[in-house]
């Protein structure tokens, strides 16, 4: 529960880790390590990773957060992604569900090594950001002409 | 805590769950009620106004939204959280609550519904005359 306000995500391209983490959901405990950085399923804001050889492309589902409140830094190859939602707080009203997250966040993404730190587009859209990080021109796969 | 309970018992019914489409995502909904009516807070994100239906019958309260995310061409999924693109919810609603009066709002994401009370169910101040 605590964990949902300061969370880190990492290993996130390695799919042992990732199998070990459901494990974990379903089983309660694995006799092998998790990655240092990852965090419960389950933690606010949910994300999504997908990649294309030329850009790594990660989507925070965050309803309801000020773009221009979020602090979105890169680092190496080492995403952080900073922020604070607050939930519409009613004096004197009988709360009957209170499911929604309020407060601070952190959430930490460990990309791909041939990321370019340098050409990183944020944007934001019915709740959703969406952070596109190219990758290195060396990296792409390159097709080889037989001379 | 009961959140976390929730979510355990949940997963290996999720993982069950072959399809992409029979998934559907439960959304987290505040629901606060004052003097003149109830008001229900429901977080979709990725969810547009023409993609959101809100029903509401006299005894009844759906919600239902698909999220739609442009990715861009050939993208792999390397993790997710979110495995679904479909939101559901629904509640029962009473007899006080005027449906045809509802408003719904939807910004970033977050759906506002507020659904007063009929009139005769709304407190009254009574004034007291000096006679």
């Amino acid at each position: 529960m605590f964990t949902s306000l300061s969370s880190f995500e990492g290993s996130l391209f390695d799919d042992f880790r990732r199998v070990a983490r459901e494990m974990d959901q379903l089983f309660g405990g694995t006799p092998w390590p998790n990655g240092i950085r990852a965090v419960a399923r389950g933690t606010f804001p949910p994300i999504n990773i997908g990649s294309t050889p030329n850009q790594v492309d990660v989507y925070l589902f965050a309803a309801g957060v000020d773009p221009n409140s979020l602090d979105i830094s890169i680092q190496q190859n080492l995403l952080t992604i900073k922020g604070e939602r607050r939930t519409t707080a009613v004096e004197g009203a009988t709360y009957y569900r209170k499911e929604r997250v309020d407060g601070a966040f952190h959430r930490v993404v460990t990309l791909p090594e041939d990321v370019d730190p340098d050409h990183v587009e944020a944007s934001y859209r019915d709740g959703v950001l969406h952070v596109a990080i190219r990758r290195r021109e060396a990296a792409k796969p390159r097709q080889i002409q037989v001379q | 805590m009961s959140e976390a309970i929730e979510v355990t018992t949940q997963q290996p019914k999720a993982l069950q769950e072959s399809t992409e489409a029979a998934r559907v995502i439960r959304p987290p909904v505040d629901i606060f009620e004052d003097d003149a009516g109830i008001t229900v807070q429901a977080d979709l994100p990725g969810v547009s106004k023409e993609r959101l239906s809100v029903h509401l019958d006299k005894d009844s309260l759906a919600i239902e939204g698909t999220a739609e995310i442009p990715v861009p061409e050939g993208m792999q999924s390397v993790y997710a959280d979110i495995r679904s693109t479909h939101y559901q919810r629904s509640f029962s609603l009473s007899s006080e609550l005027d449906g045809d009066q509802a408003e719904a709002t939807l910004k970033d994401g977050i759906l506002t519904l507020r659904i007063p009370k009929r009139a005769q169910y709304q407190p009254r101040k009574i004034e007291i005359r000096v006679g």
